[in-house]
């Protein structure tokens, strides 16, 4: 994805045990911090058609 | 590279005669100049009508995809790694295939070609090393080697990997290649200049999904493109759909796709698809060392895993 031009960061990959409930927080909170740093996404997004 | 169809007719007509097989699938004279077409010959008279020139770029693993009969193929380096593809994925039986092997020179750049003559091209005939275009009133002769599809430019296997009998002497292979010069290029771009390539990549795809038909891999029996219930990805012309056809199906060739070319040839729009399936090469091909089709023995890497395997994206 990155490599057709989605930024760096935008998509991101972890490992979370079902045991690991801490880490889980951790990384959605992550996540979310880095996702709004980036802000809205510019591409890939498709226009909702018009209803009259 | 022309002086081939001798031995091609005569090994075709031998296992037909014999009865090794019940068809061998080739080439022949397309109605248009540098588009030789499939030729499925069933008796060994049909076997006459087999050409073999820089015009059969076509892969012809294509047309292997569960057939039940025994099978002739005639197979350059491309096509054979198809096959070990197919057979590696039971699409097909090796004790089914009659493998002809032709050791090939690279394949002519259809749409280069008919983009230097904007005047319809007529005829195009071939030596060793040169290639002469005639058009209505025009005739050129063209280094061989500068008309040569990209894919063909930096192939590295060229003799075919598999093979009941050679149409020739194997040829050299190319070596001191950078076959990832062009995804390099990609790489070095900014996240908004990438996304803009794309985008001019793809402006004047029209969908025909001629790419997918050309592709022996493309063999799902239903593609996530015509499903309906779920539509994966809509179906018109909007440019974020087109993308994600086009990216979705380089996905589903990772670790399979052996850079053959068909998809490009096919593509009327002359786009240069391999864009996508080319960087999934070039990861497969860094992280897993693997390139598709090249024995019968390895898995293919989305099919396996290893303690070893590089896992620094995840976080």
């Amino acid at each position: 994805m990155e490599h057709m031009g989605i930024e760096p960061g935008r998509i991101q990959f972890s490992w979370v045990s079902s045991a690991e409930s801490t880490k889980f927080v951790k990384v959605v909170n992550e996540v979310t911090e880095s996702i709004k740093a980036l802000g809205p996404l510019k591409h890939f997004v498709k226009a909702k058609a018009k209803v009259v | 590279m022309t002086g081939y169809i001798a031995k091609i007719k005569k090994i075709s007509k031998q296992i037909l005669d014999e009865g090794t097989v019940d068809m061998v699938i080739g080439f022949r004279k397309g109605t248009l100049a540098l588009m030789n077409e499939p030729c499925f010959a069933k008796t060994s008279k049909a076997v006459d009508d087999f050409v073999w020139d820089g015009n059969c770029g076509i892969n012809l693993a294509n047309y292997l995809t569960s057939r039940k009969e025994k099978i002739g193929i005639i197979a350059k380096g491309c096509d054979s790694r198809n096959i070990i593809t197919h057979i590696i994925e039971n699409k097909i039986d090796r004790d089914q295939l009659f493998i002809i092997g032709v050791p090939c020179k690279g394949m002519l750049d259809r749409h280069l070609l008919s983009a230097k003559f904007p005047d319809e091209i007529l005829n195009v005939s071939e030596s060793e090393d040169a290639v002469i275009i005639k058009g209505a009133d025009y005739e050129e002769t063209l280094p061989r080697k500068e008309v040569l599809q990209e894919n063909c430019s930096v192939c590295i296997h060229r003799n075919p990997v598999i093979y009941d009998e050679l149409a020739a002497d194997l040829v050299e292979e190319q070596a001191d290649l950078d076959r990832f010069e062009a995804v390099r290029k990609i790489e070095a771009l900014n996240a908004e200049d990438k996304w803009q390539y794309f985008e001019d990549l793809l402006a004047t795809c029209i969908r025909c999904y001629a790419c997918r038909n050309a592709c022996p891999l493309c063999y799902c029996p239903t593609c996530f493109v015509d499903e309906s219930k779920p539509q994966w990805v809509g179906k018109g012309q909007d440019t974020t759909d087109i993308r994600t056809f086009h990216f979705l199906r380089a996905f589903h060739d990772a670790g399979r796709c052996t850079d053959c070319g068909a998809c490009v040839r096919a593509c009327p729009m002359g786009i240069d698809v391999r864009m996508f399936t080319k960087k999934l090469e070039k990861d497969c091909f860094e992280s897993f060392g693997w390139e598709a089709g090249l024995s019968l023995d390895a898995r293919p890497p989305l099919d396996t895993f290893n303690p070893d395997d590089p896992n620094d994206f995840i976080l």
